[in-house]
């Protein structure tokens, strides 16, 4: 039989297996001549069009408005209503009335009294329901993706319906070629659009691994996703598999998608992951079993290893009638086999939409919300979710390899295996390490992100907070190991909203196939791109590297806690009200700041005392008349210091030099020259020192930005380096350097301070 | 009765311990039992010795292990107070039967003057001697003056209290925040009449302006403890008030507690608290009661009267002759015995206990117990009342049953809330003293029994009222971190010697008890203790900062955090806990660090640039 025959064969085989999605067929129907964007030369009252907007949205809106468009913050204004009432759950009596817009993307509320603004992205919306009027209007009760809901009340109910209407047409696009990403702009020049896409590449993150090594090798035979077009190009697989092993256990595996390494311990061993084997009740697949086989033969040190079926055992049972199922012991030589029981998409998206019904309820008292968080079944899950990972990372810290697979090994598996990745490896728990995480074992490995968070309308029963329990189990270990992290809450609460937004390119699409299809890098921005530029938000200011390799999770109930700060998060007042981890943060970035400011003082310094001991020297120079000049040239200052004490004030000044920071660094000052005294004369000196805030203004008792935008806890409160006052996010958006830090980083300034240092240095 | 009549086996070797909530931690040692404590030591170096004192045994369980129908020796079980567990393997059967019958005996000592603290010598010198720093006339002058709700924060009155005695001339005194027990020189309240005329002198614009004196006097009428066995010997009353009606007024409240004052917010609204009017038949009102209500209404229009047990299920005043007064039910539980917290809280720490559980168990478990809802419904409770005085402006009057238990952690509670002096060491010490200690609460019947002894042994006056108390603060806490002068350590700290001490200050029933015993001079106060500075140091929140506003907790059931700190301490690991709070501290500190050495650096810059700048106009001159 020749490979070409056999391929065509496999092919045949591969599409009786996986009946098309519909996300599929859709991408089928968009050729890459037609998704051309339009000319954009469509224009509605002289303003263009953007081009996700599709054709019957505009027709729509030309007919439904005939006035002038309004903008609001440079954003094309489709709709305006006014004297709408802002409910949120807590806040039930006192209502505030404001303004609503509606743009392309978004719809934004805004209270004129208190300047107060909620933009709520249309992507983000999740459902939209009209409830029965009320003798104040009608209300429109809209839920998101990031667990804000509101209720808009809207005085006319024509209103109501076109707010409505329009709405339903924007939020979830049929054709994934209108998501916001491709026609999204940073509002300024922060980042390029490639900025992002090359961070990770999966070879390097094996790499990291040494990956290859004599166990395991790179399968070259996904390059055109022929074995499985779920799966990355580049696939890691035992040395000694062969070309018949994988093409065989990929057709016995679920969606082709055949064993392969995601994780090599430092003790050889190893997370290999796959999806349900085509098992039946009787029927084996030899190669399949040799390639189980020799995976277990990269790891020397047991002669066993573990093949986790992370189903509960009854659905793995049901799943065999449908001629799929789970390793038979009897066949598979040397393997434990073990059934772990985390419930499918279905429960677990039934299970959060009761814990938002639990958190949605009308005054509770404590036991009802506690009966309807047990009822809703999700710290249950989440636990579950943690057992298993515990249960892998045991096993592989112990030096047993583990298979892991669920059904089609995208959801569940992706789960299991980054959070035992999480456990063992301390890489996996910095910022870049969770996101190459989050790039290798959910991108690479093809969680479908655009069908699991509804990106366009899809089937519903498709859509499953998958990522949201990955991202609540990495806060679980957070609340317990909080030390272990370098990242905080706040990152992980980003990443859930770009998940979800499409805003970037990033998380589109359903497996790196799609994304290459849609040509996502060169069409879109990269969400990896605009952390990198925010990175400063994102620090644990707890974090202490190196403390454990490994970290375990206590899977006690007790530990298992609800995560507020995530499905409650946009609950105004049920949250502390001081909250500590941006006080640790700002108190963090005031240390970096006053400790570059020290570099620096210590430096101008030792110059300065350089130079007084040099003239000094001079000094003496010229006040002795021997005949010839001293030639010696004084080789480190600080000894010179002491051997000209002479001047009164230099025996104090080397007095005070006792606790000097840079003694301790046994930092020469041979290195200083006088040329940089030149270039910072010592007039500069108060400037340099008025451009560092010593004092940074309490947090506490500050409630709106100069700008007079109020704060509450969710608007991020950042200070002026130079000034030390407080400002909103919009209001500090220069970063220069400081003259009076050493580093010559670029910090946030105010714009105030801004245009003084400009003065200042024109 | 001799200690050693009980003690049977005062030394065992080759005794195993375990603790059966950390697995794989057993340790043989030496038992020691003596008087007051159970040691048990490894007798190697760097091992670390058990001391237990026997009040914190809360229950001795045995369970001897046979052969061929012979006790072999066996486990004792002893489940502490703390909520520790332990058990203690013993391998001869005399000696098990021996050590049990000793601890439990020891455990269960009664007479109060053979508990340790009248026993313990510290081997400190006392800086401050706990039991005068908060002496009653001190604290409630204070209280009138609204010295304390300055909070030190930004008080440039200084009130000047004038005691005047009957007889005598006054004595007047310049009380600041802080200083206030500096005072010496005052008679003992229990030698004469003793009057209390205090006058706050209002600095306004360099006038002084002298406000009318306070409405509110000292009484000894308490002296000898027979119009109110659970109140103090001094205690404040309206001036206009008679201690005939005082009299009159405590034989129509429960264990005559009549209304006493509690709390004087800024703004001059008074919280007060009491037990619920006797229902005797016959007795249908009290025209003294009522009259000291009038009084405190004072200006305002209408007053409040809060229900910590909840309509039908205590005594209220009668609508009629209370007409300005408005009633409000807040209970705390759907009982709100001190028995009922105590069961919730047995059945919590049951369900703390037990980590092998499935989630929905614990769950079930958690909410069955009820806990969590008697700490929403104390805040909440606690909230409304300080709306009241904080927004309304109006009088409150709060109580229960009989005023010792839930009318005590509102009182408490509202004070913490609308007092930032509250939220200081000094501060909770003084409102413990004064709002639990010389209010009444009976800490030795309370806690004599804690959650571990079965329900039917317990003595029904039992309770866990405290701790539900401190777990309120808990939750404040988390909610300001940064409002609260003290860490979470020191309520812990309170939370074990309230219920096992080598101090006296949580020892009896009452103040009358404690005179009797004279606690205050033959024992140590824990306070005295807790002041110290290196003790002290131990027992502060690094990220502390003053904050005068009151603070509004937030009450909704999502807000409430389980104390895993306290309940799960010997269960589930809290050295991450630790650690955080260790970094914590280091980052602050730092912070301070490094602003000193730039303030210094930079002084020492411009200096040496200023030299600078004159050898180089020096140079350019001589070139």
């Amino acid at each position: 039989m020749d490979f070409t025959r056999f391929m065509n064969k496999f092919n045949e085989i591969e599409r009786q297996l996986s009946p098309t999605s519909a996300l599929r067929l859709s991408f089928d129907n968009i050729s890459p001549e037609t998704e051309e964007p339009p000319d954009g030369n469509k224009r509605l009252w002289g303003v263009p069009v953007p081009p996700f907007v599709s054709d019957k949205v505009v027709s729509w809106i030309e007919e439904e408005f005939n006035e002038a468009p309004v903008y609001y913050n440079g954003n094309c204004v489709l709709k305006k209503v006014e004297n709408v009432r802002m409910i949120d759950r807590y806040n039930t009596k006192n209502p505030t009335v404001g303004t609503l817009y509606l743009t392309a993307t978004h719809l934004i509320f805004v209270e004129p009294d208190s300047n107060k603004e909620t933009w709520i992205l249309h992507m983000h919306v999740a459902n939209i329901e009209k409830l029965p009027l009320s003798t104040t209007g009608s209300p429109l009760l809209i839920r998101c993706k990031t667990f804000l809901s509101v209720t808009f009340v809207i005085p006319k109910d024509s209103e109501c319906h076109d707010v409505y209407t329009s709405l339903i047409k924007l939020y979830q696009p049929v054709s994934i070629n209108k998501l916001y990403c491709f026609n999204y702009q940073p509002a300024k020049d922060d980042f390029p659009k490639n900025a992002g896409w090359d961070f990770f590449k999966l070879d390097a993150e094996f790499k990291h691994m040494l990956v290859p090594n004599d166990n395991w090798t790179l399968c070259s035979m996904n390059e055109k996703y022929e074995l499985c077009d779920t799966y990355p190009r580049q696939i890691y697989v035992p040395k000694e598999a062969t070309t018949l092993m994988l093409i065989s256990s990929s057709r016995f595996r679920s969606k082709g998608r055949l064993p392969a390494l995601t994780y090599l311990h430092n003790n050889k061993a190893s997370i290999c992951r796959c999806s349900q084997p085509l098992s039946g009740f009787s029927a084996r697949c030899l190669e399949d079993e040799q390639m189980l086989e020799a995976i277990r033969k990269t790891n020397p040190n047991t002669d066993y290893m573990y093949v986790v079926d992370t189903r509960p055992r009854i659905n793995a049972m049901a799943n065999r009638a449908a001629g799929k199922g789970y390793e038979n012991e009897a066949f598979y030589e040397n393997i434990k086999f073990h059934f772990l029981g985390i419930e499918n998409i279905h429960v677990q998206r039934a299970s959060l939409q009761k814990v938002l019904e639990a958190c949605e309820q009308k005054s509770p008292t404590m036991s009802a919300f506690m009966n309807a968080l047990e009822s809703s079944g999700w710290l249950k899950h989440i636990r579950s979710i943690l057992d298993t990972s515990s249960f892998i990372a045991n096993a592989v810290d112990k030096g047993v390899s583990v298979v892991v697979h669920c059904s089609d090994g995208w959801d569940r598996t992706a789960q299991v295996c980054s959070l035992a990745q999480l456990m063992l490896n301390p890489y996996y728990r910095t910022i870049k390490g969770f996101q190459a995480l989050i790039e290798k074992d959910w991108l690479a490995f093809g969680h479908k992100f655009s069908e699991r968070c509804g990106h366009i309308q899809t089937d519903a029963r498709e859509v499953s907070p998958i990522f949201t329990q990955f991202l609540d189990c990495t806060w679980q270990l957070m609340t317990q190991r909080n030390d272990s992290f370098e990242f905080n809450e706040r990152f992980l609460l980003i990443l859930h909203d770009h998940v979800h937004s499409c805003q970037f390119g990033t998380f589109v699409g359903n497996c790196e196939k799609d994304r290459l299809d849609l040509k996502l890098s060169e069409r879109t921005f990269s969400l990896w791109g605009f952390m990198a530029n925010h990175l400063n938000e994102y620090i644990n200011p707890l974090y202490k590297p190196n403390v454990d390799e490994s970290i375990k999770a206590n899977l006690a109930p007790q530990c298992i806690k609800f995560w507020r700060g995530m499905y409650c998060r946009f609950e105004s007042g049920i949250h502390p009200r001081e909250p500590l981890g941006d006080l640790l943060l700002d108190s963090k970035e005031h240390c970096n700041s006053l400790e570059d400011h020290v570099q620096h003082l210590t430096k101008r310094i030792a110059s300065f005392k350089n130079y007084i001991s040099k003239s000094a020297k001079k000094l003496q120079d010229a006040t002795t008349t021997s005949t010839t000049k001293a030639p010696k040239e004084p080789t480190t200052s600080e000894i010179n210091d002491n051997k000209y004490n002479y001047d009164k004030k230099l025996s104090e000044l080397s007095a005070a030099d006792d606790d000097h920071p840079l003694k301790a660094n046994n930092m020469s000052f041979a290195n200083l020259s006088l040329n940089a005294e030149h270039t910072s004369p010592p007039q500069a000196l108060p400037d340099e020192i008025n451009s560092v805030a010593v004092d940074w203004k309490p947090m506490r008792n500050v409630t709106t930005c100069s700008c007079s935008t109020p704060f509450d806890q969710f608007s991020k409160k950042t200070h002026c380096w130079r000034c030390g006052d407080i400002f909103c996010e919009r209001c500090i958006d220069k970063n220069v350097a400081l003259p009076g830090h050493d580093s010559g980083k670029a910090v946030p300034v105010c714009r105030g301070c801004f245009r003084q240092m400009q003065k200042q240095s024109p | 009765m001799e200690f050693a009549d009980l003690i049977k086996t005062p030394k065992l070797d080759g005794v195993f311990l375990h603790d059966p909530l950390q697995a794989n931690a057993t340790v043989e040692g030496t038992l020691c039992i003596t008087g007051h404590h159970l040691l048990l030591s490894a007798r190697q170096e760097n091992s670390q010795e058990l001391w237990l004192l026997h009040k914190n045994i809360d229950s001795v369980e045995k369970k001897p292990s046979m052969g061929q129908n012979i006790v072999l020796g066996g486990t004792i079980t002893l489940k502490c107070k703390d909520l520790r567990i332990i058990s203690l393997e013993i391998k001869y059967a005399k000696e098990f039967f021996n050590v049990a019958a000793s601890l439990e005996a020891l455990s269960a000592i009664q007479n109060p003057e053979l508990d340790y603290p009248f026993f313990y010598r510290p081997m400190y010198s006392i800086l401050e001697d706990g039991y005068t720093m908060f002496r009653p006339e001190l604290e409630f002058a204070k209280l009138i003056n609204g010295v304390g709700a300055m909070g030190g924060i930004s008080s440039p009155n200084v009130a000047n209290i004038a005691i005047c005695l009957p007889s005598t001339s006054c004595i007047s005194v310049g009380a600041t925040a802080g200083s206030s027990n500096s005072i010496v020189g005052i008679p003992h309240p229990l030698q004469n009449g003793f009057a209390l005329d205090a006058a706050a002198a209002l600095t306004v614009g360099g006038a002084t302006m002298i406000l009318p004196s306070c409405e509110w006097r000292l009484t000894n009428i308490n002296k000898d403890f027979s119009v109110c066995p659970t109140y103090g010997a001094t205690l404040i009353v309206p001036k206009a008030i008679t201690d005939e009606q005082v009299a009159l007024s405590a034989t129509f409240r429960d264990g005559g507690r009549f209304p006493m004052l509690s709390y004087r917010h800024e703004n001059g609204a008074t919280l007060m608290r009491s037990s619920q009017p006797l229902s005797i038949q016959g007795i249908k009102r009290c025209r003294a009661d009522e009259a000291i209500l009038n009084l405190v209404l004072g200006r305002s229009k209408k007053g409040f009267i809060v229900d910590t047990w909840g309509k039908g299920k205590s005594n209220t005043e009668t609508d009629l002759h209370y007409s300005q007064w408005k009633k409000v039910n807040r209970s705390i539980g759907n009982v709100s015995s001190p028995a009922s917290i105590l069961d919730s809280y047995a059945k919590l720490i049951e369900a703390c206990n037990d980590i092998g559980c499935s989630t929905d168990k614990w769950l079930s478990r958690l909410e069955n117990s009820g806990w969590m809802s008697l700490v929403l419904n104390s805040l909440n409770a606690s909230c409304v009342v300080a709306q009241c005085l904080d927004q309304e402006g109006s009088p409150v009057l709060v109580h229960g049953a009989k005023g010792l238990d839930s009318t005590l952690i509102v009182t408490s509670l509202v004070q913490i809330i609308l007092n930032p002096d509250c939220r200081t060491v000094r501060g909770l010490q003084a409102l413990i003293e004064r709002e639990w200690i010389q209010a009444g609460h009976p800490f030795a019947s309370r806690h004599r029994y804690a959650c571990y002894t079965p329900h039917q042994t317990r003595n029904k006056n039992s309770g866990a009222t405290f701790v539900l108390f401190l777990d309120c603060i808990y939750q404040l806490f988390t909610q300001f971190p940064c409002s609260f002068e003290f860490s979470t350590q020191l309520l812990i700290l309170l939370f074990e010697h309230s219920y096992f001490s080598q101090y006296g200050t949580f020892l009896c029933d009452s103040e009358k008890e404690r005179h009797d015993l004279k606690i205050h001079t033959r024992t140590t106060s824990l306070w005295s203790y807790l002041n110290r500075p290196d003790v002290l140091q131990t027992l502060l929140n690094p990220l502390y900062e003053p904050n005068a506003n009151v603070i509004w907790p937030s009450v909704a059931p999502i807000s409430l955090e389980l104390w895993g700190e306290l309940y799960l301490r010997w269960v589930v690991d809290q050295r991450s806990l630790i650690s955080n709070m260790a970094q914590i501290q280091e980052l602050v500190t730092r912070e301070k660090e490094l602003r000193t050495q730039v303030l210094k650096l930079r002084k020492q810059a411009l200096e040496l640039s200023q030299d600078v700048s004159t050898l180089m106009n020096h140079h350019a001159e001589s070139a």
